[in-house]
């Protein structure tokens, strides 16, 4: 995938300079290349953690419920765009989109429904949510207190990626350094009252799926992540205090071996510079933990029951890894968002893997093989030439500002479809072993019933609750970003008293702004 | 017999809030390349937005990209308001993440031939090509 080459054979050749001392350590320790608990999955297995949110908040509890019943050990929240991008559902820029990628949450009225009969002290909660992040993490906090869980039991984890937005997915509000001062807000909010909460998840999963290469994806998440730490630590905070909640989020594509060899460097290169680079003297703000998702990217609308195959081996791939949680993709989603059988058949996946392949018993069964940690060494050694080549080119700020990352990711995407097209590329039952019977499968219809029952909820809302309070802690929000302070409690007051997603959004955008992308292709 | 034809000239748009441009990009790099004039607008553009382009660039092809579920809304929506500015000439084609039974219902509202995921470039090519033979006079 990445056009590394590859030899026919790996034998000890290819491992001259291997120090297993150096490079690999015991699982648990340092540079923790084998995995980030000594005992891994024998201790206990990876979290199952299936992304899913469609409709009104009520419709997707209903959805946790039944995973939940199923076996499934994490939740995971899909936000609708409007609620990506900071809109109320009732906001004309949400028309048409309101619960059609994801739930619908403008307030935490909508974030207490969607965790109903879910104790928020016994799950761990993922929230995929960028731009707007700290206002969905406020809401949560808030619904967890209405429930008697006070902020420090919370477990979960804020995606709280911006930088990655700005690369490749882009659900962004602010712009670069208002919204990178936020996120350090968060880290500093979160070491002091919710020690159990990551706090941001450092993703190249979108930036893989928008193009890229697994060396690029590798070290453009991994540059992204030094960032957050420079911001923090130029802030004044102490880097062992925020670093231990850092985790990060990959893409599990096709390329098997370099999938898991990937795996292996990332956790090697983040402990490195985390240690060398950043003098951390605690070993957890050494580990990087991460979940992964299969590629999107790789299911085909074409023989989608083939896309079971390819979940599956992914999905081992990330358990090859050391991943601590994972999701599957179901086999429908180039079409729509998954059934609930597609949904059921994608955990049953990872279940099978954990208790019948036998993948489990043994940590890190790949480390020493010859061909997986050349491959490692490859891709760690292409990782430190393209944080040279971000240095260049004035860091990932500049690189964002410029295109460069965009432009990069853009070229990667071209060369595939190039090589698709021109066969030199082959994607079974897409451009080889088509047949003309597919199969259709039945696919997940969502009524627009949640915009017009959104529309009513918040007009009852912003009927019924204390309207002079609300702007008392707009006021007191817009304040504290003008001179400079924490945002984060001020938020979670707003929260409180059922300011909605867009009105904090608002409050905040007077002062920071908003991002304009620079478009080209 | 017709001179020498000048190039087709497409806007390429993501409407609504959707962000996922991967395939946005692939297309317009691949239209241009085939020797199309392209405009591609950026992201998280109103209807309104599209067709005030669409109609100021003087467009033959309006190419819409939308992964996010609203095409049953946005695709009805920008092709009445290029028919109200009196640019029903204006062909609107697209494609993304919509289900075959929408992609049906749509054709029959007046959209062109929408696209699914993994269809090769040279296809839409050939179907603009075709198109603008028979509709787009030099």
């Amino acid at each position: 995938m990445s056009g590394i080459d590859r030899h026919p054979v790996y034998g000890p050749a290819d491992l001259t300079e291997f120090d297993p001392e150096r490079q690999l350590g015991a699982p648990g320790a340092f540079p923790f290349t084998r995995g980030v608990h000594p005992t891994m999955y024998r201790g206990r297995l990876w979290t199952m953690r299936q992304f899913a949110g469609f409709g009104t908040a009520q419709d997707t509890n209903r959805r946790y419920k039944f995973l939940l019943d199923h076996g499934q050990t994490g939740l995971s929240v899909a936000f609708d765009f409007p609620t990506l991008m900071g809109y109320d559902s009732d906001h004309a820029r949400a028309e048409g989109e309101v619960g059609k990628c994801g739930v619908a949450i403008a307030s935490l009225q909508d974030m207490e429904d969607l965790f109903r009969g879910i104790p928020l002290d016994q799950v761990s909660t993922s929230m995929t949510i960028n731009g707007p992040a700290a206002m969905l993490f406020c809401f949560y906090v808030a619904a967890a207190e209405r429930q008697g869980v006070p902020s420090h039991k919370l477990r979960g984890t804020v995606q709280n990626d911006i930088l990655k937005e700005y690369m490749a997915q882009h659900a962004w509000v602010y712009p670069v350094e208002p919204a990178l001062k936020v996120i350090v807000d968060m880290f500093e909010w979160c070491a002091e009252h919710a020690p159990l909460w990551n706090t941001i998840s450092i993703s190249g999963y979108h930036i893989r799926e928008a193009g890229a290469t697994a060396a690029q994806e590798l070290a453009f998440t991994l540059a992204n992540g030094f960032t957050y730490v420079d911001r923090a630590v130029a802030r004044g905070l102490d880097v062992d205090r925020f670093a231990p909640r850092l985790s990060f989020f990959w893409d599990v594509h096709n390329d098997f071996f370099e999938e898991i060899a990937k795996l292996r460097a990332a956790r090697r290169i983040w402990a490195r510079h985390m240690r060398e680079r950043f003098a951390a003297a605690n070993p957890r703000s050494w580990m990087m933990r991460f979940h992964c998702q299969t590629a999107g990217v790789t299911l085909t609308a074409q023989q989608p029951m083939n896309n079971v195959v390819r979940v599956a081996y992914q999905a081992l791939a990330a358990v090859l890894g050391g991943t601590q949680s994972l999701h599957t993709n179901s086999l429908d989603e180039t079409l729509a968002l998954p059934t609930e059988e597609a949904a059921r058949l994608a955990l049953r996946t990872q279940q099978i893997i954990a208790h019948e392949s036998g993948v489990a018993d043994v940590i890190d069964p790949l480390g020493g093989s010859y061909y997986v940690e050349s491959l490692t060494d490859q891709l760690e050694r292409e990782a430190e030439a393209l944080f040279a080549e971000i240095q260049s080119i004035g860091g990932v700020v500049k690189g964002i500002e410029d295109g460069w990352f965009q432009r990069q990711i853009a070229r990667s995407a071209e060369q595939f479809q190039r090589e698709a097209e021109q066969g030199k590329r082959i994607v079974v039952g897409v451009n080889e072993f088509t047949s003309e019977d597919d199969h259709p499968v039945e696919i997940l219809k969502i009524a627009n019933d949640a915009e017009q029952d959104q529309r009513r909820r918040l007009a009852r809302l912003r009927a019924e609750r204390d309207r002079s309070l609300v702007q008392e802690k707009l006021e007191a929000l817009r304040q504290a970003a003008l001179r400079d302070r924490n945002v984060i409690g001020p938020m979670l007051d707003c929260a409180r008293v059922y300011c909605t997603l867009y009105e904090i959004r608002h409050a905040l955008e007077s002062v920071y702004g908003a991002y304009r992308e620079p478009v080209f292709f | 017999m017709p001179g020498p034809k000048r190039p087709i000239r497409v806007l390429i748009a993501k409407p609504g809030l959707d962000g996922h441009d991967r395939g946005a990009k692939v297309v317009a790099a691949a239209l241009r390349d085939a020797g199309m004039e392209v405009i591609y607008t950026g992201l998280h553009q109103t209807p309104e937005m599209i067709a005030q382009a669409a109609i100021q660039e003087d467009v033959d092809v309006i190419g819409l990209s939308i992964l996010s579920g609203a095409h049953m809304t946005l695709f009805p929506r920008i092709r009445k308001l290029v028919d109200a500015a009196g640019r029903s000439d204006i062909l609107v084609t697209g494609g993304g993440i919509i289900p075959p039974d929408d992609m049906d219902s749509l054709e029959r509202q007046g959209i062109g031939k929408l696209f699914g995921p993994g269809t090769p470039t040279t296809e839409l090519i050939a179907y603009i090509e075709e198109w603008a033979a028979e509709h787009v006079s030099a």
